[in-house]
């Protein structure tokens, strides 16, 4: 578990440590070497830098630097054995204490919870006052004063450890408890406590000085750091260099310990950059059983030949360290007014990034391009587009609706926060408007939910309270990126009838994301199915339904999707086999090519262009080949 | 957790090891004047008496008298608490004013991928600071204000001129240490979906950050913010015998020096008192703070 073959020690790591080995190397050949130059007495009293003296010398005359020198063996040595003292008691306790049962495990860690709250140097004083002052009691004051923090590492690791599969089934096989701890407990836990020995060795360096410092330490004639510092204090206004010896010694070796640690902790967990923002796009759709109610559908709206939104050739990437890895690959898109489109594909498929792209809201470390992109009359692809339009004409609403209002913030707050900032609504005005909205989409008791935090609403209600939120601005375009997928089976078909008034009402288009083809089908005018960051079939609502679809991946979604067929007997559910390509793996091939049943050879070899096929368009070389002469544009 | 702090105060006069009255009398003393120390002490009685003696005098408001001058521990106490509630809260102000601002600033920059220079400064920097002893803090700005610039005094004492130096002495470590907690808890927060829906609402960013980030950011910091919190109580004592402020820290310290036991278990009591109404106090803040643990209360 400790051992990483392989990679790269951190650069602090190596850093720390060659810093440490010399004050280790210094602290074992100073005494001998410069033991009497330290001690020796002259008549240069509060000398300043010299080349004879290079910090000066101390109040009867003593050379500061090689007092410093000398003091490192005493200084690190209690250091080390404080921190060892605290590592080994505060492990057998924490350790112990979940090896000796239930009842020892609950108690003793209220007790180390108790301990750790408790400021180490004031607990360290009140061991000084019982045994009096001296390098010994010093040592074990910091050492048990640093010990619950151990305590409770040692209690957290090795419960988390043994609460793990193999030391239940060790268990089961009648392993002794001292042989759990000891062969299994142990080993798994020794990463972080060599981290944390790291920290409390820097940790216990600066406090036994500071003891020291304080008088309470290592007593005439020995002398370690803090006394030092402490004489350096007295002689500040004097011979100021003389407190600089023992302030950098103690700062050096606390900076080489804890960059030790640090290192120890990047070599052990290292953080992967860039991995965060990549995910941040991304939507976690739940496999959710499926069978929503079907609202009635006039599939009919008026005006639906001017164009809400336009968007062509639209690319994600990933920048940064991953730099370069397309996530949307070219898609062009047009949504009329009032028109539903449903956006459809397996998780990773580039939907979300497509909307989010359209929206402008990527998040940090992606980044986009478009010959052309277009929301109602707004050029998003020049810069400068104004903020309070984007906020007022596009109403967005998310798939979680539990994580996606502020829970520190009353609903109110939220729902208002546009109409008063971007439309300078006064705040009475933006209340009832919120009540009315919030009436609208039929939460009950809309007066009383103004005043209330997200969690105190159910999570169908808190979806309603976005949608409500979304469509306060009376927006040209809703983006509903898996608004039902988050929700239960009840609340999501209430959901869609909702979204689907909405449209009727209003005329409000809307670009509907889903994993789930039957969700999209319910709702939407027209459906995009996209794969590996493409456009890969664009069919009308009425074809889908009836199964007229052109691309093996369509085919295989409705194969896949429930409550499709009435026949289920006869025609059982039939999983897509493989997985989705990943972004970085697509090259010049078509991505579909892996798992379709119809690949041919000019599959592996160019990605088929998305072309008219019948009434809708579709890429793929399969369904293009037969037709393609009379059929390409 | 008060009745455990009151049973160790006690027993720290008792687990002394020889004879205490014969620690404070020193060997000179003849057996008669020891007879007499260790009657005042109470350590001719049984356990039992000595501890209900210790409780009853407890719930008086007694701490008993100090060995090095008569005087009632309770009012050495009164005298010196205030200059040390006074430094802790002062060092509290300097962490908030620090963390908050620039571990923001530092966290949002770093969320945006931008300015990685500055954000290299602030990791490094909080590094070292943090890494910075009291102490070492505490000389270092008596040399620079104190002596040299001669714009402070090196005294500490009552008011902003006396507290400023020993409040950035202690408060200078933890600040760094709660920029980074902040930068990171920043950057954990502008990644959550709530902030996305902020982010499409197109807020200015002030706005975004103090109505969206900020509640977030300090409920979620006010925990480890409270561990800070009595480690600058901590800090107080050290750096109170380094400004030579005439508080609860080099109270303790002259006390332990001088073996002047009841004095002691006075102070050690009240800081322990103030460490646990510490923790209480950051439990109901975070109460008031986060909705969602106030509306665990019945209504």
């Amino acid at each position: 578990m400790i051992a990483r073959r392989g990679r790269k020690l951190p650069a602090v790591l190596i850093a720390g440590a060659a810093l440490l080995m010399v004050m280790i190397l210094v602290a074992a050949i100073a005494p001998i070497l410069w033991g009497s130059k330290a001690a020796a007495l002259t008549s240069d009293i509060r000398l300043g830098h010299s080349a004879r003296h290079l910090l000066g010398t101390d109040s009867l005359g003593r050379d500061v630097f090689y007092r410093t020198l000398v003091a490192s063996r005493l200084s690190m040595l209690m250091a080390l054995l404080a921190t060892a003292l605290a590592v080994a008691i505060g492990l057998i306790l924490g350790a112990g204490i979940v090896a000796a049962g239930r009842h020892a495990r609950a108690t003793g860690g209220r007790v180390i919870d108790l301990l750790v709250s408790y400021p180490p140097i004031i607990i360290a004083l009140a061991i000084t006052a019982i045994f009096s002052p001296s390098r010994i009691s010093v040592v074990g004051a910091i050492g048990l004063a640093f010990c619950p923090q151990f305590a409770r590492l040692g209690n957290t690791l090795a419960a988390s450890v043994s609460a793990k599969d193999y030391v239940t089934s060790t268990r089961f096989l009648g392993v002794s408890r001292v042989r759990l701890l000891s062969r299994h407990i142990l080993p798994n836990i020794a990463a972080p406590i060599l981290v944390l020995a790291s920290v409390g060795f820097a940790t216990s360096t600066i406090a036994i000085s500071g003891l020291s410092f304080l008088g309470l330490g290592v007593q005439e004639p020995s002398y370690d750091w803090g006394s030092l510092l402490a004489a350096g204090l007295q002689d500040l206004s004097v011979n100021p260099i003389e407190a600089t010896g023992p302030a950098i010694a103690i700062l050096l070796t606390g900076l080489g310990a804890g960059l030790v640690g640090d290192g120890l902790a990047r070599y052990w967990e290292p953080r992967l950059p860039g991995i965060s923002a990549a995910r941040a796009g991304k939507r976690r759709p739940r496999p959710q059983p499926q069978g929503t109610g079907s609202p009635a559908h006039d599939g009919d709206n008026t005006g639906r030949d001017r164009t809400v939104a336009e968007v062509r050739d639209l690319r994600v990437s990933a920048t940064g360290e991953r730099g370069g890895v397309p996530l949307v690959r070219g898609v062009s898109l047009d949504i009329g007014a009032g028109e539903v489109v449903g956006l459809v594909g397996e998780s990773g498929s580039g939907k979300s990034l497509t909307a989010m792209a359209l929206a402008r809201l990527l998040p940090p470390g992606l980044a986009w391009s478009a010959d052309r992109l277009v929301i109602n009359g707004m050029n998003l692809a020049a810069p400068g587009s104004p903020p309070a339009r984007l906020a007022t004409e596009v109403g967005i609403v998310f798939q979680d609706p539990t994580s996606c209002f502020n829970p520190a913030l009353r609903i109110g707050t939220q729902l208002t926060e546009v109409l008063r900032v971007h439309k300078k609504v006064d705040r009475k005005t933006a209340a009832s408007m919120a009540v009315a909205g919030l009436r609208e989409v039929r939460v009950p008791a809309p007066e009383s939910r103004l005043s209330q935090y997200p969690h105190e609403l159910s999570g169908g209600m808190r979806q309603r309270a976005m949608i409500a939120m979304a469509l306060l601005t009376e927006p040209a375009l809703l983006i509903a990126d898996e608004p039902t997928t988050a929700l239960d089976v009840t609340v999501q078909a209430d959901v869609l009838r909702l979204l689907h008034r909405i449209n009727t009402d209003y005329g409000t288009a809307i670009l509907l994301i889903s994993h789930d083809i039957n969700v999209v089908a319910t709702l939407s005018h027209r459906v995009c199915v996209m794969y590996g960051g493409r456009v890969v079939e664009e069919v009308a609502v009425e074809d889908l339904r009836a199964g007229r679809v052109q691309h093996p991946y369509t085919k295989a979604l409705l194969a896949a999707a429930p409550d499709r067929s009435a026949h289920r007997v006869t025609n059982p559910l039939r999983p897509l086999p493989g997985r989705p390509p990943r972004p970085g793996q697509i090259g010049h091939e078509c991505s579909f090519a892996s798992r379709c049943p119809l690949v041919m050879a000019k599959c592996r070899a160019e990605a088929p262009q998305l072309t008219t096929h019948g009434s809708g368009r579709v890429a793929c070389h399969a369904v293009q080949i037969p037709v393609a002469v009379g059929d390409e544009q | 957790m008060l009745a455990a702090v009151v049973l160790l105060t006690f027993m720290i006069v008792r687990w002394v090891p020889g004879d205490p009255a014969r620690n404070i009398l020193g060997l000179t003393a003849g057996p008669a004047q020891v007879a007499q120390v260790r009657q005042e002490l109470g350590l001719t009685n049984s356990i039992w008496q000595q501890f209900g003696h210790y409780i009853s005098g407890l719930a008086r408001g007694d701490l008993g008298r100090s060995f090095v001058n008569q005087q009632p521990i309770a009012q050495m106490i009164g005298q010196r608490l205030s200059l040390t509630a006074e430094l802790a809260i002062s060092a509290l102000v300097v962490v908030l004013v620090i963390g908050f601002p620039l571990g923001i600033l530092a966290g949002w920059l770093q969320h945006h991928g931008r300015a990685r220079g500055f954000g290299f400064g602030v990791a490094t920097g909080s590094s070292l600071a943090g890494a910075l002893p009291e102490y070492i803090t505490g000389t270092l700005l008596i040399f620079v204000f104190a002596l040299t610039l001669r714009v402070l005094p090196v005294q500490g004492g009552p008011g902003f001129t006396g507290m400023a130096l020993p409040a950035l002495a202690v408060g200078l470590a933890p600040a760094a240490v709660f920029t980074r907690l902040v930068r990171n808890e920043t950057v954990s927060v502008l990644s959550q979906e709530y902030i996305a829906t902020a982010m499409s609402k197109r807020l200015p960013g002030i706005r975004l950050i103090l109505r969206h980030v900020l509640p977030n950011v300090a409920t979620s910091t006010l925990t480890l913010g409270g561990l800070l919190l009595v480690a600058l109580l901590g800090g107080t004592v050290i750096t109170e015998n380094v400004f030579n402020i005439s508080g609860l820290g080099t109270g303790i310290v002259q006390a332990i020096v001088h073996d002047d036991y009841p004095a002691v278990q006075g102070i050690l009591l009240v800081l322990a008192v103030i460490a646990v109404v510490i923790n209480l106090s950051v439990d109901i803040t975070l109460g008031l703070l986060d909705p969602r643990v106030l509306s665990k209360r019945p209504s």
